[in-house]
């Protein structure tokens, strides 16, 4: 019977949304990301290879050694990608945009220009 | 709703573009990123120090409920010009992102409208992908935790 090798299935387990933690920051070989964790290298390898299935995960060879990063071609277009960036800044902006109009009416008599 | 800001990040270069414009003066607009009270209510964190000064620092902080420091950063700002221009470093403590330099430029569109332009460079453009792709992958973080918290409620149903 053929596992299912799907986004869900990568992210269901702690230590696999670790390792897109991790190597969401920056590419890293096999050897940098077991480094993060007590368990033994194998099990992480297991991990690095249903992360690689999902398409979650890429291999990139940098002369000997083979890095891990974030599959960006998976999220259809970077768009996509940046797209949480990019809500967090609306967000705070929204925000902003709002406690100024607020602080402006809360001071209007004292500071306005005519 | 519209959405009003926009991020220009090319692929393989090491600096990014945000742009916003405001329903605010420029110089309400400006207030927002100086006045430490401000700042922490639309930034989500705490001040610990703002000088708002040529050659001044600063530094944030964010504890979670339990008082444990879940984020803080500083940096010292290299020009203060009033409604104009601030340009200052950013860097994240205890995280792999480096050092970035922000370059803000606040702009009067009219006298009611007003625009910022954030040009931040990165030392690397495989650190700026990082702090782009951070927000992401806290996503799938909360996703996951969405999804457990539906799974608990249904293995108790069953």
């Amino acid at each position: 019977m053929n596992l299912r090798r799907d986004v869900f299935q990568a992210i269901a387990d702690p230590t696999r949304r670790t390792i897109l933690l991790l190597v969401a920051a920056q590419g890293m070989t096999a050897g940098a990301i077991a480094a993060n964790f007590d368990t033994a290298r194998p099990t992480v390898s297991k991990h690095l290879q249903i992360l690689t299935e999902c398409e979650l995960l890429k291999q990139e060879q940098q002369g000997r050694e083979v890095y891990y990063h974030i599959n960006a071609k998976n999220m259809k277009q970077v768009a996509d990608f940046i797209e949480p960036f990019r809500q967090m800044w609306e967000d705070r902006f929204n925000k902003l945009e709002n406690i100024m109009k607020t602080y402006n009416q809360n001071n209007d008599g004292t500071k306005n220009k005519s | 709703m519209e959405q009003k800001t926009k991020v220009n990040a090319e692929d393989g270069k090491q600096d990014l573009l945000i742009t916003r414009e405001f329903d605010l003066p420029v110089e309400l607009l400006f207030k927002a990123y100086t006045e430490a009270d401000i700042v922490e209510q639309w930034m989500g964190t705490k001040v610990i120090k703002l000088e708002g000064k040529t050659h001044g620092s600063y530094r944030f902080e964010t504890s979670d409920a339990n008082g444990n420091i879940v984020f803080s950063a500083n940096g010292v700002i290299h020009e203060f010009t009033p409604n104009t221009r601030i340009k200052r470093t950013f860097e994240m403590e205890n995280a792999p992102f480096g050092v970035q330099l922000e370059v803000c430029e606040f702009e009067k569109l009219t006298e009611g409208t007003s625009k910022i332009t954030i040009h931040t460079i990165y030392e690397s453009a495989a650190q700026r992908n990082g702090v782009l792709k951070l927000p992401f992958a806290m996503g799938i973080n909360m996703a996951h935790s969405r999804l457990q918290d539906v799974m608990n409620k249904l293995n108790k149903q069953l």
